[in-house]
């Protein structure tokens, strides 16, 4: 028990594990769950990153995850499609219910084409051309009816508002884009597969302000269509993204609240300090 | 002060030297199968037959077939098996098996190249009672296996995970990911090194010795003795004859050619193109 110092009170446990199902803890206003992680623990080997996370994503809407360096956020993201078991070593437990089935007794290539996900660096396959990496969800599973490809990427490349850049040479290279069109042609080929819920690994790290501002806008477009989670290390950026945030901390979901809350009434002092940027 | 400055210069000249000695290695050998070799290079040299023993005249050209039918099969024979070799190693080998394979390439990229004449021997030609184009083929695609492997899987490795991750993340099975994914971004490394491989078994000498033992008419088939470039240009060198010396000359020099070409062809496909991923 590393986690002594910071053992959460009895309030906060009913907060950080909802009973699912019971009305008065729907876990949004609004939303229902599309998305119910329960006690999930993951590690890699040598030990658990995560303690025990229990958390529901809401339908179309946006969840930011923040905590320091380390604190378990990306593992957390890449447990809810199955990236994380792809490291050697790599463990995970608990549930992770969608839409009802559990995501650990499905086949992991079926989840991940509902649970999309985008990197903290863009990562364009770099010996295929714009509309062959849009495409390529499609493609490489199997899809070979080329008017419905092509209906599907323009489609995704308007979602992702990258378009209008693009569709004068969807031919050239992929990696001819500047970062942060790879960037959101890295979003339209996750939306090209048509994902419930789509996952946002620190998206913006590696990109400009301005860069950053479009993708934003991105994700504000795209809440309408499904839900989001986003992993950010940019507090201002969960602030202006998310309608929920969750605090991580050392491998515990410290508070999991509305954003407004968060930001600006937090229940628990450790989340407080961290959006005021006493640490982390 | 003045001591170092002076053990830099002397250091600095004496590294320059060495630099200059293996280059002018390098250009002797060249230059002096160039001047040996070209002059006896022409038409009829390309496209005849040798003639008999005393006659003038007469070419290779079975030798050049034959160099191509038995380095073309070896290369058809290894270069699949190296690169599904090196997938396995790339992409699932860091296991015991792995390091095994890996180990042994290792090794086998060390023997002497007759030794494995002597064991495509003991494989084909003793068991099909002759020497054959096909034991040949075998013993150079036994060379050209754990180089075709060890390069490829380099390449393999140097394709980012990032990459994969992409491809896995899109519901992508991790077969078709490593298919039409990994391997197309490590292609042209894969292409670079097979060729480079195939440019050094086709310099090979020895393997041949005691499989395609060398024929001095037209080949037939796949079953029976077969010329090769380095075959011809040992023999007529290890012969009596002014002629047949410089016949081998000039075979030599257009086995250097070939080579020349080889790897002037893999380095530019190696070249990296407009900021596309080194791959």
């Amino acid at each position: 028990m590393k986690m002594t110092m910071i053992e959460p009170i009895e309030t906060e446990k009913s907060l950080r594990r909802p009973e699912v199902g019971a009305a008065g803890s729907a876990p949004v206003s609004g939303g229902k769950p599309v998305m119910d992680v329960r006690e999930l623990r993951a590690g890699y080997g040598s030990g658990d990153v995560l303690h025990g996370i229990s958390l529901a994503v809401p339908e179309r809407s946006v969840t930011a995850i923040i905590g320091p360096s380390g604190c378990g956020k990306s593992t957390f993201i890449r447990c809810l499609n199955r990236m994380h078991e792809v490291a050697p070593g790599a463990e995970c437990r608990g549930q992770v219910l969608l839409g009802g089935r559990d995501i650990f007794a499905m086949d992991a290539v079926e989840l991940r084409r509902e649970v999309g996900m985008v990197f903290q660096k863009p990562n364009p396959f770099p010996t295929m051309s714009i509309y062959k990496n849009v495409a390529a969800g499609l493609t490489l599973n199997g899809v070979r009816d080329k008017a419905v490809v092509r209906g599907r990427v323009e489609e995704s490349l308007r979602g992702a508002a990258l378009w209008d850049e693009v569709k004068d040479r969807l031919d050239g290279p992929a990696t001819g884009l500047s970062g942060g069109q790879q960037q959101r042609l890295c979003i339209a080929r996750a939306l090209a597969v048509e994902p419930k819920i789509l996952l946002l690994d620190e998206p913006c790290s590696a990109l400009d302000p301005s860069a950053t501002a479009r993708v934003e806008e991105l994700i504000h477009a795209l809440r309408k269509r499904l839900s989001i989670v986003i992993v950010t290390h940019n507090m201002q950026q969960a602030a202006r993204v998310s309608q929920r945030t969750a605090f991580f901390l050392m491998g515990e979901l410290v508070e999991y609240d509305d954003t407004r809350k968060i930001f600006t009434n937090p229940s628990d002092k450790r989340t407080e300090d961290y959006v005021t940027g006493r640490f982390g | 002060m003045k001591r170092r400055k002076v053990v830099n210069a002397a250091m600095l000249t004496l590294t320059g030297v060495c630099a200059l000695l293996s280059l002018s290695a390098l250009f002797a050998i060249l230059g002096y199968i160039a001047w040996k070799g070209a002059a006896a290079i022409n038409w009829g040299f390309l496209t005849q037959l040798p003639k008999p023993v005393g006659e003038t005249g007469g070419g290779i050209a079975h030798s050049i077939v034959g160099s191509a039918k038995v380095v073309g099969l070896a290369a058809l024979l290894g270069i699949p098996v190296g690169v599904l070799a090196a997938v396995y190693l790339a992409e699932y080998g860091n296991n015991k098996l792995g390091f095994l394979v890996r180990y042994a390439a290792d090794v086998l990229n060390g023997i002497p190249s007759i030794v494995m004449g002597i064991f495509a021997y003991a494989l084909v030609v003793v068991p099909f009672k002759g020497f054959s184009a096909l034991a040949g083929s075998v013993a150079l695609a036994v060379i050209l296996i754990p180089m075709v492997t060890r390069s490829s899987e380099e390449f393999i490795r140097m394709v980012p995970g990032s990459i994969r991750e992409a491809a896995l993340a899109l519901g992508v099975p991790q077969w078709k990911v490593i298919l039409f994914v990994v391997l197309p971004t490590a292609s042209r490394g894969i292409m670079t090194g097979a060729i480079l491989a195939v440019s050094r078994i086709a310099g090979e000498t020895a393997p041949l010795i005691f499989t395609a033992f060398g024929n001095r008419f037209w080949d037939e088939g796949w079953t029976h003795p077969i010329a090769a470039l380095p075959l011809t240009i040992y023999n007529y060198a290890i012969s009596p004859y002014r002629d047949w010396h410089e016949q081998a000359w000039a075979a030599a020099f257009l086995l250097l050619m070939f080579v020349l070409a080889v790897n002037v062809t893999a380095r530019t496909l190696l070249r990296p193109r407009g900021g596309a991923a080194q791959g």
